[in-house]
């Protein structure tokens, strides 16, 4: 399928200017630039934090900043990535760009609330950055009682607010994925024509919809009785603090499903385009998306091996936490066999795939270790699990992130980025991840717990390699925002298919017009039918 | 050179370590895997011209099969391995010397049987199996001895128990492992292990106050809790004497083992559960007595053996008080 | 692919542009409202776990709580809420039968229900405060439960305050409602919103028939 126009005439972006016609938008591919702008802004913030962390690590002493600030550092690190980073970004991104093109749809079941949705997810990251600016929270992102409710003398309640709000953003984006793709698929788009990303989008939904509801709650009672000393969680009024912790981890394990599985469809579609062939096992995987949703659910109490849950229910938690891996695996082993006999594309977007399925797979087998108890009991609540989790959500989710960013780039913008320049931030990125990551595998079996200030010495030098690693991924951050941005002025024009792919996306022009296409799409296809050549663009 | 691993200086260190071997193995296997055959694709496949497309090759259901049931397997062989060492990590042997510990924002305080105190630093001897029981005066806190490969959360409100038998003498880490405020990380102290002679000599050069037993004695004499348990059982509350370890039966008609938690549930909610045949009129000393009291207290219930009863013989360092004394009766 | 005129063909005014029929919209509506109300089940789920667990440890002191809570005022409640319950089933109906006068009627009297039992609640609540009840602010306790009641108080509060929450939100929507009734927009063939209301408001219903047992009626069997 060629396009014989470039870029056409009258598409989304130019489809009204002025502030209005971005604020009060109904347009999903408009609100999901607006989500780009807000997840870019709470992810240099995070960003920020996490590089004064790394800094004063570097040596042992607590020299650079007080235990106090270094408290707030890492707490507000952490709520600002995991709530305004992980949680909204492939979602709210790709997700509100590309359901309803996907899917042959003129735009999502619920537009208005879409843009409701934007709006709470701004007001409350407002609310938790005021919560930082009016001195700061340093409890932890996980608000673990009593600290939290008793002793914390930090913004606790704004930030607690801050989050039960955006809290419905997540909720609302959900359910208007939910009944989109349950209710709009283009005449012929049966289920099993989804592209894969669809798949996980959906899985993604239900764990948005069912989970997010109880630690809206639960960081409510905390609020409450931070305010009102309720006592649920204080044991000198007959409370248990450990309750705070089932309550919390029930939407938190989810949360980091939420998190992971949408980086998953993207890499599903990187891997079909970049090799142009169907995804090897593509029933597998679609259900593997479901099954991680619904085990997510089971596994929570693996984060209280060592709180104090009793002996036989932390050994069905960990049964249960080896079974959740398995959906996991099968997905990389059907990406992997999927490469095999394929045209294997070494473009940017592809070797952000390659690097996530590479890192997940560190980060998932580590888990193994963490869901076996005699280990877990050795590494929890120190930087092994540190390691463990940013390996998945910096080495899996960002990079899923960013390569579906560059892959529909094109498609959202109309122009083409720097490769050669793209090229160099993914290795530059990859190398500075590994660098700050993997020395902090060994410092936890090592014994270093985590949120530690000052350290002793013997952890030096582990330390400050990590810290080196880490100035390389943040300056590997900064270069794609700097060619994305002036690609938007000076890019070479994309046209409708650069890439050569097959999907919807790519049978509407670059940018796509207000309604996604100039007709109804009527699908008649499989998800990824190459033909036995394409038209490819980009070189 | 820095170290690289952590000292194995506990029976259990060899355990885990042994488990995170096989892991590490199972890691390195799976990852070099997918790595290796990742590069190897992408290099074998490599789109050389720009308009060519791959070759669909069909799913395999064998293949599936074989991918998904073989990890399934290995991850239900490191569920057992795992499974047993925690078993082992939560059943501590018979015979252990207990130390009791409170953690308290941002220091860890010990308290040996014979009255010895400490504070950030624990004396153990080596070769014996130890069993700390820990609670929190105010936030959660965690236990944790890298070396010994030992970790607990300390609550307040409970006690948590972990036990661990040091294989080697020296000083060994002790961290708080779970966020507590502002000097978490300066929550740290050392666990100095010895050798038995050693040991005995450090422990006689100790505590001039006293037992903790004799110490709970002294307070429960001030406390008047005397008043009403009586060893005659003419008291209005239960006799203790041979109290602890045994079952206790209830108003309500269920049993409860009298264990530590139960008499420190008993001093400070007296009303949550009424020994069969008593009233419900013992007052609460919430707020009357500190965490290291109760712990006092509970270790002067334990000493107190039943009138019938052969005293037996607690193995105890020489110099420490015996385990026969009972507190002479006011009227 | 479908030529555009056979897209424009049959264009209501009450059909959203994204939508292809009215059929498909209102089963999206509807499809929506449901897997909302699984989200307000889950969050109050939150609150019942809470619930469960201390009932079960502290059984006694939960029932001493809710033997100082108003019967008669929660019992009114549950009738007042089922017949709301009712005359909103009732409202559906009138609009699929096009009976804008009913429907009309019968919103108000929902709505007016609706305020009653917030009403009554409201007289509760200062009855509680009056008594010192109210964990936080005032509260205190004769007897031994004195603690552990605490908890018991502290739930009453946050899960009937959240319900009468959704009750005033529950009130809000209906008089959009009642607005699209008087205004002619509800039609027998677009009578969707309606319905979906509806179920919202039998949603907050059930909410509190769950509710007014187990905070109510714990033990009553057991005393006069």
């Amino acid at each position: 399928m060629s396009s014989t126009v470039l870029t056409p005439p009258h598409h989304y972006l130019n489809d009204g200017f002025g502030v209005k016609s971005w604020l009060l938008t109904r347009d999903h591919k408009r609100i999901a630039l607006l989500y780009l702008a807000g997840v870019t802004f709470f992810f240099f913030i995070g960003g920020a934090m996490a590089v004064l962390m790394r800094l004063e690590l570097a040596t042992p002493a607590g020299d650079l900043v007080s235990d106090e600030t270094y408290n707030k550092l890492f707490t507000m690190h952490g709520v600002m990535m995991v709530f305004f980073f992980l949680i909204p970004a492939i979602p709210a991104v790709l997700g509100n760009f590309l359901v309803p093109i996907m899917i042959g749809a003129k735009d999502l079941a619920f537009p208005k609330i879409n843009l409701a949705s934007w709006y709470i997810y701004m007001l409350g990251g407002l609310f938790t950055l005021y919560a930082i600016i009016a001195g700061g929270l340093d409890t932890g992102w996980t608000f673990y009682t009593p600290f939290s409710t008793v002793s914390s003398t930090t913004n606790v309640v704004p930030a607690a607010l801050g989050i039960f709000i955006t809290g419905f953003s997540s909720i609302l984006t959900g359910l208007n994925f939910i009944v989109t793709i349950h209710r709009m698929r283009a005449p012929g788009m049966t289920w099993f024509r989804m592209p894969l990303f669809l798949w996980s989008t959906y899985a993604t939904s239900l764990i948005n919809v069912l989970g997010t509801p109880v630690i809206a709650i639960t960081i409510l009672l905390v609020a409450a009785e931070r305010v009102f000393h309720f006592g649920f969680f204080d044991p000198r009024v007959g409370g248990d603090p450990v309750l705070f912790q089932h309550l919390f981890w029930f939407y938190s394990h989810p949360a980091v499903y939420i998190m992971v599985l949408p980086a998953m469809g993207v890499v599903s579609e990187l891997v079909a385009a970049g090799c142009r062939k169907p995804v090897f096992g593509y029933g597998f995987v679609a259900f593997s998306s479901l099954a991680i949703a619904v085990l997510g659910f089971l596994v929570w109490g693996h984060h209280l091996f060592v709180a104090g849950e009793s002996v036989y229910s932390a050994m069905i938690f960990s049964i249960l936490s080896f079974c959740v891996a398995i959906p996991s695996a099968v997905k990389v082993f059907n990406w992997t066999a999927t490469m095999y006999k394929g045209s294997v594309s070494w473009e940017t977007p592809m070797l952000y795939a390659y690097g996530f399925i590479g890192l997940f797979t560190i980060g998932g087998l580590t888990g193994l270790f963490l869901a076996a108890i005699g280990v877990d009991v050795h590494v929890t609540d120190t930087y092994f699990v540190i390691a463990h989790f940013h390996y998945i959500m910096v080495g899996g989710t960002i990079m899923g992130y960013l390569g579906g960013l560059h892959y529909w780039w094109p498609k959202i913008s109309g122009r083409l980025y720097n490769e050669s320049l793209a090229k160099l931030a993914a290795g530059i990125i990859f190398i500075g991840f590994n660098l700050t990551f993997f020395p902090q595998f060994i410092l936890g079996y090592m014994g270093m717990p985590r949120r530690y200030h000052a350290y002793p010495p013997e952890f030096q030098v582990l330390n400050v390699l990590s810290s080196a690693g880490a100035s390389i991924l943040g300056v590997g951050y900064l270069i794609p925002m700097i060619y994305l941005m002036w690609s938007l002025r000076y890019g070479r024009l994309a046209g409708s298919n650069p890439w050569g792919a097959v999907g919807l996306e790519w049978m509407t022009t670059s940018p796509p017009p207000t309604s996604n296409f100039a007709e109804t799409p009527i699908v008649t296809w499989d998800a990824y039918e190459y033909p036995a050549r394409v038209e490819s663009h980009v070189a | 050179m820095p170290p690289l691993f952590p000292q194995q200086a506990s029976t259990m260190a060899e355990r885990v370590d042994a488990l995170y071997f096989f892991l590490v193995g199972v890691a390195v296997f799976f990852a070099l895997l997918i790595a290796g055959l990742i590069v190897f694709f992408a290099v074998r496949y490599h789109r050389r011209d720009p308009n060519a497309t791959g070759v669909n090759v069909h799913g395999l259901m064998a293949l599936e099969v074989a991918w998904t049931v073989i990890p399934f397997l290995i991850t239900m062989v490191i569920f057992v391995w795992g499974s047993s060492v925690y078993f082992a990590m939560a059943h501590p042997p018979d015979d252990t010397l207990n130390i009791y510990v409170v953690g308290k924002q941002w220091m860890w305080k010990f308290q040996h049987l014979d009255g010895q105190r400490e504070i950030n630093e624990l004396h153990v001897p080596v070769g014996r199996p130890v069993k700390i029981i820990a609670t929190s005066e105010d936030v959660i806190h965690d236990f944790f001895v890298p070396a010994f490969r030992v970790k607990a959360d300390v609550l307040p409100g409970r006690y948590v128990s972990v036990w661990f038998q040091p294989t080697k003498p020296g000083r060994y880490h002790l961290f708080c492992a779970e966020y507590c405020g502002t000097r978490h990380s300066g929550m740290i102290g050392e666990i100095v292990v010895m050798d038995p002679n050693e040991y005995e000599t450090w422990l006689s050069g100790g505590a001039a106050e006293g037992s903790l037993a004799s110490a709970g004695g002294k307070l429960f004499a001030d406390l008047a809790c005397n008043t009403c348990h009586r060893p005659d059982a003419q008291g209005r509350g239960p006799v203790l004497d041979g109290l602890f370890g045994r079952q206790v039966a209830l108003q309500d008609g269920s049993a409860v083992s009298a264990d530590e938690a139960y008499i420190r549930e008993s001093i400070l909610t007296p009303s949550a559960k009424i020994v069969a045949g008593f009233q419900p009129i013992m007052p609460t000393f919430q707020g009357l007595v500190s965490e290291e009291q109760l712990l006092e207290l509970i270790e002067y219930v334990k000493s107190l053996k039943s009138q019938t009863e052969q005293p037996t013989a607690r193995p105890v360092p020489p110099g420490g008080p015996t385990t026969n004394e009972t507190t002479p009766v006011k009227k | 692919m479908l030529p555009e005129a056979v897209q424009h063909a049959h264009h209501p005014s009450a059909l959203a542009h994204q939508f292809d029929s009215l059929e498909q919209q209102r089963e999206a509506a509807t499809l929506g409202m449901w897997a909302f109300l699984v989200t307000e089940m889950l969050f109050f789920g939150g609150l019942f776990c809470v619930y469960t667990v201390y009932r079960t440890w502290y059984p006694d002191a939960f029932a001493a709580g809710s033997h100082e809570l108003i019967i008669w005022a929660g019992t009114t409640n549950t009738a007042v809420l089922i017949t709301s319950s009712l005359t909103m089933a009732l409202a559906v109906h009138a609009a699929q039968t096009g009976n804008r006068r009913l429907l009309i009627t019968l919103l108000i009297v929902t709505i007016a229900l609706g305020c009653v039992f917030l009403g009554i609640k409201s007289f509760e609540y200062y009855t509680e405060w009056m008594e010192h009840h109210v964990p936080g602010l005032n509260y205190e306790f004769e007897g031994e439960y004195y603690r552990n009641a605490q908890i018991f108080f502290s739930l009453y509060f946050l899960m009937t305050g959240l319900h009468a929450l959704h009750m005033i939100i529950g009130i809000g929507i209906m008089l959009f409602m009642l607005w699209f009734s008087i205004r002619g927009v509800i039609t027998q063939e677009y009578y969707n919103p309606i319905e979906i209301a509806g179920l919202y408001w039998h949603f907050v219903d059930i909410v509190w028939i769950f509710l007014f047992p187990l905070l109510y009626l714990i033990g009553r069997h057991t005393h006069v």
